[in-house]
């Protein structure tokens, strides 16, 4: 169904990295982890793709195709971007400072 | 319908939580986001156990939602906020569904749960104890509700709007991005959907996007205003928000939403899909 699994560090059972690319990272503020965060997926053209809610420990994942995406946090404590270049299959690893 | 009947401020919100007569609900993706903290007063709706069917794939009957409405403490004549998470996709999909079943007041609450947080408003966990009613509901009004075989005969004649990602329309994708993929229908869309996702409808923070900005919008996409209209997605969250923007905003009058969408579709046997970004 529909509902955005819970974010957390660990992959969920299930998912081949050597198949599926999969963003992963925490949105930070001076370092430390932001919980609560919205965390959007954008590609090249800066258009939206996906949205999901950062956990208590700040981490976000998504679900990617090849490709340039930018990964995007709105919170309280301010915005923030970072530039993920996805080649192939695997995990990619992207820290989002805001602030 | 008009942006003043349909879409209410977090301002006006907060100036009405304890209005006479204002009901806020929760309808929320993630049906554990209400338990953690909600608008004050407000109750939930969990979309996956209460507004399906737990056997069929389909909606609560008529009697399943008066019983529903009833054991909330909404009356007939209450007015009803709906709010929710993930920019309001499950909220307008509820908004849809109210109107569905004739419930004549009912608002979406502009930018949801996102631009309520993001403004640092109040957030609660005390649950609202409100007394039984005896809610009626009408007849499913089938006006805005489309099925799969006036989808097939729609193909060539009617604006059909696809608003899934681009990679979903294309058939790289079978599910947006932030879920897995573990669907095993065919990729793809309708032969001849415009592809207009609904993310173009919000802003950031989750608010809808001008009715001017709303129109060029669908114009520059190719949606043909003389024609009627059906908006589908995967399974009928996201059109419905798409839906509210055509429909309720925008004030075009034949516009359905298809709830069966992508994961209807893309299952049944010898339909025409169509792969690729639909622009070649």
């Amino acid at each position: 169904m529909c509902g955005a699994p819970e974010q957390t560090a660990e992959i969920p059972a299930g998912v081949d990295l050597t198949k599926e690319s999969v963003l992963v990272g925490k949105v930070t503020n001076g370092g430390s982890p932001v919980g609560g965060a919205y965390v959007r997926l954008l590609d090249g053209t800066g258009e939206f793709t996906a949205e999901v809610v950062s956990s208590a420990t700040g981490d976000y994942r998504f679900f990617a195709a090849p490709g340039s995406w930018t990964v995007r946090a709105l919170s309280r404590s301010g915005n923030g971007q970072a530039d993920v270049a996805v080649q192939g299959p695997g995990l990619y690893t992207t820290e989002v400072p805001v602030g | 319908m008009s942006r003043q009947d349909a879409l209410v401020t977090a301002d006006w919100a907060e100036e009405n939580l304890d209005a006479n007569g204002v009901v806020f609900v929760e309808v929320d993706e993630d049906t554990s986001a209400y338990d953690g903290g909600h608008i004050p007063g407000a109750v939930k709706i969990d979309w996956r156990t209460e507004l399906q069917d737990q056997v069929r794939r389909d909606f609560v009957d008529k009697a399943g939602f008066e019983k529903l409405l009833s054991s909330k403490g909404i009356s007939n004549d209450d007015t009803v906020v709906l709010y929710g998470g993930n920019n309001n996709w499950f909220a307008a999909y509820a908004y849809w569904y109210f109107k569905l079943y004739g419930h004549t007041a009912v608002k979406l609450l502009d930018g949801g749960r996102k631009k309520w947080e993001l403004d640092g408003r109040k957030l609660d966990t005390a649950v609202p104890e409100r007394p039984q009613t005896t809610y009626t509901a009408q007849e499913q009004d089938l006006s805005i509700r489309a099925f799969r075989d006036e989808v097939v005969d729609a193909i060539g004649s009617k604006n059909l709007v696809d608003v899934r990602s681009p990679d979903e329309f294309s058939g790289k994708l079978l599910a947006p991005a932030h879920l897995p993929q573990e669907q095993a229908q065919r990729g793809g869309h309708i032969p001849g959907a415009l592809n207009v996702p609904w993310s173009k409808a919000a802003n950031e923070d989750g608010t809808f996007k001008s009715d001017d900005e709303l129109r060029k919008l669908y114009e520059a996409e190719g949606l043909d205003s003389s024609r009627s209209t059906i908006a589908y997605c995967r399974i009928g969250e996201r059109s419905s928000h798409s839906w509210f923007a055509l429909h309720e905003l925008l004030g075009e009058s034949d516009v359905k939403n298809y709830d069966g969408s992508w994961t209807e579709y893309g299952s049944l046997i010898g339909v025409p899909v169509e792969l690729g970004d639909g622009k070649s």
